[in-house]
């Protein structure tokens, strides 16, 4: 998994753009990045996964820490996919009606909350 | 009936290998379709990765062996550990999606996916460790 370096700034939203597969070897670091973003005070996080084409359930597992360490901090932690093969693991999940998921940065930044 | 066995240390850095043997396998002929490709890799993934985190540390020098079976009907993959074992009916439930204490739960959604993805999966007590076997069916096959 690659993590694009630095985050962007969208209205006030620090995206997050992840890569290739995340994994339980490769989930820690998009982890650290998340609770490094939140504890520096960025709490409307958008993590894309737009080109990321795998993912199980420890890189589930840290979006669903990600999340709630935001909302925590009154922020959102919210998604971009369209990969249906990213997606069907989302709904496999129910994972999907915890995310605000949006089919582009703007998208996800403008949506309702979950 | 073929018979694909590969061995891996039991180190997480491994699992996208697996993925990609496990994938190959599957996609000779009859081929997997995509989409079953995809819940295979995810179910592997899970499997393994289970198998190599119960690992015991004092069988760190033994091998995980991942065997994909491919009879003319279905495609079976058997993922075997050194691990203490466990009652995969016995883990803990997560609750509902929009229950707030989802939340809480970073974990525990292994073993759901695997159920979900695969045709049939079993987990059974074998010597030392455990076997985890997922079946999928090919396209030829006919209902379980």
């Amino acid at each position: 998994m690659e993590l694009e370096i630095p985050d962007t700034d969208v209205d006030g939203w620090t995206v997050v753009a992840a890569s290739g597969e995340i994994d339980v070897a490769t989930a820690p670091a998009l982890r650290d990045r998340l609770t490094d973003l939140v504890e520096a005070g960025s709490t409307r996080l958008v993590v894309d996964l737009e080109d990321v084409d795998f993912i199980d359930s420890t890189g589930l597992g840290v979006l669903v820490g990600g999340v709630r360490r935001a909302r925590a901090e009154d922020g959102d932690l919210r998604l971009v996919c369209t990969n249906t093969r990213i997606l069907k693991v989302f709904e496999a999940t129910g994972l999907h009606e915890v995310f605000t998921i949006g089919s582009t940065v703007d998208d996800a930044v403008a949506s309702e909350a979950q | 009936m073929a018979e694909i066995v590969l061995e891996i240390p039991p180190r997480l850095d491994y699992l996208a290998v697996v993925r990609l043997v496990v994938a190959t396998a599957a996609s000779l002929d009859p081929p997997l379709p995509d989409s079953r490709l995809d819940d295979l890799r995810l179910a592997v993934t899970e499997a393994c990765s289970n198998a190599i985190k119960a690992h015991r540390p004092e069988a760190a020098d033994q091998p995980v062996v991942i065997s994909c079976h491919l009879d003319e009907d279905l495609f079976r993959v058997q993922i075997r550990d050194r691990g203490p074992g466990f009652d995969p009916d016995a883990l803990t439930r997560l609750p509902a999606p929009t229950d707030p204490n989802r939340l809480q739960h970073e974990s525990g959604l292994g073993i759901p996916l695997i159920k979900v993805l695969t045709d049939d999966v079993t987990f059974e007590p074998a010597g030392d460790g455990t076997i985890v076997s997922m079946t999928l069916k090919r396209p030829t096959a006919p209902p379980i």
